[in-house]
This record gives C-alpha cells, sequence and structure tokens, in this order.
C-alpha cells in the first residue's frame, strides 16, 4: 500500500491546490492509493462553498476588508471547491490535505468529517489543553475559541482540501478581516494556551503520525460495492 | 428511464444541498462526466453522471435541498 507524504514547508496557497489537484488525478487513476499534503501558507483567504457557488462569482460578505486593502497586506483571494465558507490560512498555521479514496476506508462523508477532527485532538492530546468538538460546527474547539477548522471536497469519493490547525497567536490578527466559516466565531491558536513556544516542525510530525495511524487502521483492500446509482 | 438519484454519502446524511448543476437542461454529458456539486457540513461532493445521453429533465434548482434517493434527473 503506497501512502505518500509530501511536505511542502512553507509555501503559497495556489502551489499546494495545484498539487492537490494533480495528486488527486494520481489517486483517480490509482497511479497512487494515497497521500497526505502538509504545509504552512503564507496569508490567504480562500472562500469555499456556500460562500460560492461552483462558476459563480463568489458572495464576499463574510470578507469584512476590501480585496484591494488585502493586497496591500500581500493578501490573496482564493474561491475554491471545498466546503465550508470563508477562511484564512498564515504561516502560524498547519495545514494538512489528505487525498483519500473513501472507497478504501468508509464511503461516508460525516464519518470523515469526524476522523479529521479526532486525528487534530489526536495529535494535540500532548499539550494537555481542554478540547471538544461541538456538534454541527465541524472544528475543534478550546473553550470557547475554535482552534481547528476543517473543509473538504469529495470528487469520486476520493478527498481533498482538509484541515487547519491554529499553532502561532501572532498569525490570528488577520482572521480579523473575515468572518470565520461565516460565523461570530472567535479563533485562539494551541499558542494560547501554553507557556511553552510551539514547535511547528513537531507538531507537523505529530500530525502526519496520527493520519497513517488513521489509514492503517482503516484501510480495506478492496473497494466497497458499487452502490452509488442502487 | 435512466434517472439519476442523489446516492448515499454516508450513514445518518439524509439530505444535502444541491449547489451546482454543471450541465443545463438539454446538454449532451457522458458518463462520468461531473453531473452536479452537493453541500452537506463542511464537505461538497461532486456527483458524476452514471450515463451518456441527453439531460433532458431536471428536478431540483441550485439551492434547493435534495432528499438521499430522490430523483434529481432524467438523462436519455
Amino acid at each position: 500500500m503506497d501512502f505518500r507524504i509530501l511536505d511542502l514547508g512553507l509555501i503559497d496557497y495556489k502551489s499546494a491546490w495545484e498539487l492537490q489537484k494533480e495528486t488527486l488525478r494520481q489517486v483517480k487513476d490509482g497511479r497512487l492509493n494515497a497521500a497526505l499534503l502538509v504545509c504552512s501558507h503564507y496569508p490567504v483567504i480562500t472562500l469555499g462553498r456556500p460562500a460560492c457557488s461552483a462558476g459563480k462569482q463568489a458572495e464576499r460578505k463574510n470578507i469584512l476588508i476590501s480585496e484591494s486593502e488585502l493586497n496591500l497586506r500581500g493578501i490573496k483571494i482564493y474561491e475554491v471547491e471545498r466546503g465550508g465558507d470563508v477562511t484564512y490560512h498564515g504561516p502560524g498555521q498547519l495545514t494538512a490535505y489528505p487525498v483519500f479514496n473513501l472507497e478504501f476506508l468508509r464511503k461516508d462523508i460525516h464519518w470523515f468529517l469526524r476522523q479529521l477532527e479526532g486525528i487534530i485532538t489526536g495529535c494535540l492530546s500532548q499539550f494537555g489543553i481542554d478540547m471538544h468538538i461541538r456538534q454541527g460546527l465541524t472544528g475543534v474547539w478550546a473553550g470557547k475559541f475554535k482552534i481547528a477548522s476543517i473543509g473538504i471536497a469529495v470528487k469520486n469519493w476520493i478527498t481533498f482540501h482538509g484541515l487547519s490547525i491554529n499553532l502561532r497567536k501572532d498569525d490570528l490578527a488577520n482572521f480579523n478581516f473575515i468572518r470565520p466559516c461565516g460565523m461570530e466565531v472567535r479563533m485562539a491558536a494551541l499558542e494560547n494556551f501554553c507557556d511553552k513556544e510551539i514547535n511547528i516542525c513537531r507538531v507537523k510530525e505529530d500530525l502526519i503520525s496520527e493520519f497513517r495511524n488513521f489509514y492503517l487502521l482503516n484501510y480495506r483492500p478492496f473497494k466497497e460495492a458499487e452502490v452509488m446509482y442502487a | 428511464m435512466p434517472e439519476v438519484v442523489l446516492p448515499s454519502l454516508g450513514e445518518g446524511i439524509e439530505k444535502a444541498t444541491l449547489t451546482y448543476w454543471y450541465f443545463k437542461q438539454g446538454d449532451k454529458i457522458s458518463q462520468k462526466d461531473d453531473l452536479a456539486e452537493f453541500t452537506t457540513d463542511k464537505a461538497t461532493f461532486n456527483l458524476p453522471s452514471p450515463f451518456s445521453g441527453i439531460l433532458s429533465k431536471v428536478f431540483f434548482n441550485e439551492g434547493d435541498t435534495v432528499k438521499v434517493g430522490e430523483k434529481i434527473a432524467i438523462i436519455e
């Protein structure tokens, strides 16, 4: 079983997005079984659905300042195909894009979202902070604050896009330019809850390990019976 | 008549929002082309066309909520 890890380091959003789509093609064609892309991004805002519908001009009501003001700050906007509304990515976050064929895991979209929440809490459990998930509000929370966001797309039962974990607090100010997920959500970073400095590389290793364990535990070598059009 | 239904998206998922039609009524479509996009929770799901033919009828508009198993289109 081929499980490819691509550690992209600090990378611009568009390059990582293109690589996700190329990886998606490889998994679809059977050239690759599964892949996990991990990275951090230069500051960027992405709009998913329902902020925008495919092929249509995105509704930008949840971006609170003008595009030209964002440009002055070097923050680009991309309209993407994941679920969820608007979010921000920056270098103080760790982002992971699992490109997994759910036909080899479980053809259940909400199950996969719950597994991503479990992977995040598993990865961060060593820090001893009180984390929880909220029914109907996908993501991971610490107290009143959201510390990790999730938004995926599924094409031919293959997942892409994924999750981001806020690690460093100095990167949080840029969330003030948006209404995250289209809601009045207060964001926090892992660093807000820890005394020691967060080592992104260390968290990244743990996140990769959580993903690998999840995949090995749930992988089935045969596709589920074709039930899509039953 | 070849009908397209919203397939099961997983346990406990009873409905999804149709967020986009990739084709419009009357268009020619090939099997496995992306036909429609649905959204549930924080996920989008692309439904490929199960058949080749003409998209002769669609039963929902973008923004509508569709129940799993409901007929969304006819391709003939």
